[in-house]
């Protein structure tokens, strides 16, 4: 009720006035004044120092990279070796490792976390709202390597001993759930990467869901809705973009996170089906490996950091394109 | 309240200033103890990370006994040592394999000079449920089958061969490997290859090899955290990291045919006698054939060039004379072993021959 007085209560008057007129108008008005012309300037410098450090970081990699690319063309890019013996590199198993390992990541993270968010938005009491939100949030404070030994030293052999036999019971005929156990491997560092990503997800959408207008969901409750109908249609549809947001950026932080991958993920190059496999993440590679290897292998490391880049735009792309595509099919 | 504030502060960073000038000057007047010493001079390395500990040991010592000389270390990796002192960034680089054919030109090779400064060795760790007193024995063939997955259960004929007083278990073997690139598996793997053409055909040598199964973890302390958390798990570390950790290691056997243990005797017979064998320490100790010979084990060197310029020349090859000699006091406490005193003699011979200009 408080908030109804806030928005509406008090100053009925202001929702008579269109919105758009509120809106100051797009174009810019030249400056006149030297000071703001100085402002200007710099703002602007500061926005091409962002664009040029991108610019100049991707052309860098990709010189100090192109011995490899040269070397081995598009097969760099098809084959699953690091044989430093032979002299063979190829990123594929690499690729297939950051890509199931957070995609499993989010698979598991994004149900918890959007779930987390509601309840703590609209479902829980403020007493037990502000203390868990808090817990939540000093877990992305937690630096990787507490996850990383974490998971070395409970969730693995956790995995190994319980929940791996378990599913290789029932599950054992599926590719997904085969193989020997290890504990370590793309289960275990996508379970952990997943942990890691929910405070970032589940806080971002918890701003995300504060920020929609009590109006809306009253409006929607208004027709008859149910409580689910009503997260459904205000907050999920309404804050769609930003939930998106939070999925991209814990996306990425699962995409170029190092040290725990490394620590649980097994380092082994293979391009294996089962989620008991150990398996390896680019960015794990080139922690693992960069310290020790000759002239070639250090090119290939650095194509490596290219591809990363390059797939992390992709997915970025990716993300930003179906934001587009569903905001423009819902007319907003 | 604000202007207050303001002031306050103002105040207080007037008088962090104040506070911290003469207290700058008096370290500086610290550091240089006696006016009649002019400068320090730094002497720049960098490489291995194994011998890091021992060598910063070293530098501390030796800084004690000659103020004017400071060495600074930084452990980059064997692969990073043996590069930038290429370049010509570094006085002197480290690494614990010799620099290659593949580093260098034949003719620039000739102008490297290498000093052995300490033996480390390799040491195999396993997770079996074994009685008290009962060590696993293992054959360098035996060892490449388990780790190309050719041998996947314990109770495997032939490594129940090598152990016929021990019940080995019907468990399979989970092999662990490093992930990073390092010299523990430049050894390994070059050990592996000169006991079977199989292993060095299918998978090869080097500080990195894509090994065929098993996982990897980074660093000793990555493989020892797997291997003690899987039963049936076998894996390979630095052997100064097990003596430190305490855990079982494996008697690997030797050329002469007798189970060894990774002790400081047993690695410092083994460079005595390929001292004696090929009379250079270059050569590789795994076929060294002596009797009490851990075969796992190897050089760690110090490389620095044959001409070097007049005033750090010196100091670098007095120091180093140093380290063959007072310095191997150093290394047991630290957990590794000292050179015995043929290699030491000949490394001496090798360091007499530097030149200054």
């Amino acid at each position: 009720m408080k908030n109804f007085k806030l928005s509406g209560g008090l100053f009925p008057l202001k929702r008579l006035i269109d919105p758009k007129e509120l809106i100051v108008p797009r174009k810019i008005p030249k400056d006149v004044h030297f000071p703001d012309q100085i402002f200007s300037i710099l703002v602007k410098l500061s926005a091409l120092a962002l664009i040029g450090l991108f610019i100049s970081m991707a052309v860098v990699i990709f010189i100090k990279s192109w011995p490899a690319f040269s070397h081995f063309k598009w097969e760099f890019f098809t084959r699953s070796v690091w044989d430093s013996w032979r002299q063979e590199y190829g990123v594929l198993s690499l690729i297939y490792g950051t890509v199931v390992s957070s995609l499993l990541a989010l698979l598991l993270a994004v149900p918890i976390s959007l779930a987390l968010a509601l309840f703590l938005n609209e479902l829980a009491p403020k007493w037990l709202s502000v203390v868990l939100g808090f817990i939540v949030e000093m877990l992305a404070a937690i630096p990787s390597i507490v996850y990383g030994l974490w998971g070395v030293f409970v969730m693995a052999p956790f995995l190994r001993e319980s929940v791996q036999p378990f599913l290789s019971k029932y599950l054992g005929g599926y590719a997904l759930f085969s193989g020997s156990f290890y504990g370590v491997g793309m289960m275990c560092a996508g379970i952990i990467l997943a942990i890691m990503i929910t405070p970032t997800i589940s806080s971002i959408s918890k701003e995300v869901f504060r920020s929609i207008p009590h109006t809306n969901k009253e409006a929607v409750l208004s027709l008859g809705s149910t409580r689910w109908e009503m997260f459904k249609v205000a907050l999920l549809r309404g804050g769609f973009s930003g939930l998106v947001g939070a999925v991209i950026l814990g996306f990425g932080r699962a995409f170029g996170e190092t040290m725990a991958v490394t620590m649980v993920i097994g380092n082994k190059i293979s391009l294996d089906p089962s989620l008991f496999a150990p398996a390896q993440t680019m960015a794990s590679m080139l922690a693992t490996q960069y310290g020790e290897g000759d002239e070639f292998q250090l090119s290939a490391l650095t194509a490596v950091g290219f591809t990363l880049f390059m797939v992390s735009l992709i997915f970025n792309s990716l993300a930003v394109f179906l934001v587009w595509k569903i905001r423009k099919r819902y007319g907003k | 309240m604000a202007r207050f504030f303001n002031r306050f502060w103002i105040s207080f960073f007037l008088l962090v200033q104040i506070g911290c000038f003469p207290k700058k000057t008096g370290i500086k007047n610290k550091q240089s103890p006696s006016d009649k010493v002019e400068e320090v001079l730094l002497v720049n390395g960098a490489g291995a990370s194994f011998p890091y500990i021992l060598y910063l040991k070293w530098f501390s010592e030796y800084r004690r006994l000659k103020p004017e000389v400071a060495i600074n270390y930084q452990s980059i990796g064997s692969g990073g040592g043996i590069r930038q002192f290429l370049k010509g960034t570094l006085d002197f680089g480290a690494t614990d394999v010799p620099v290659s054919d593949k580093d260098v030109k034949k003719e620039e090779k000739q102008k490297i000079v290498h000093i052995p400064t300490a033996l480390g060795a390799v040491a195999v760790t396993y997770n079996l449920n074994l009685k008290e007193g009962e060590v696993l024995q293992l054959g360098g063939k035996v060892l490449s089958d388990i780790f190309q997955g050719k041998i996947t259960k314990w109770n495997h004929s032939s490594i129940q061969e090598l152990n016929k007083n021990i019940s080995l278990p019907d468990e399979p073997i989970i092999t662990v490997y490093r992930a990073d690139g390092s010299g523990t598996t430049a050894f390994f793997t070059e050990f592996l290859s000169q006991r079977s053409a199989e292993f060095l055909k299918k998978i090869g040598k080097g500080k990195s090899v894509q090994w065929p199964v098993g996982v990897g973890g980074k660093g000793n302390e990555g493989v020892v955290g797997l291997v003690n958390k899987m039963k049936g798990a076998i894996g390979y570390i630095s052997a100064s990291y097990a003596v430190v950790q305490k855990i079982p290691v494996a008697k690997i056997r030797n050329k002469s045919g007798s189970f060894i243990s990774p002790t400081t005797k047993a690695i410092m017979a083994a460079a005595d006698s390929a001292m004696t064998e090929n009379k250079d320490y270059l050569a590789s100790l795994i076929n060294s054939s002596g009797e009490k010979s851990y075969p796992l084990s190897g050089f760690t060197y110090i490389i620095l060039s044959r001409i070097m310029p007049e005033k750090k020349g010196r100091i670098l090859v007095e120091f180093l004379n140093w380290a063959l000699d007072d310095g191997q006091g150093f290394s047991e406490a630290l957990n590794f072993n000292p050179l015995p005193e043929s290699v030491r003699q000949a490394a001496r011979k090798k360091l007499s021959e530097v030149q200054f200009q």
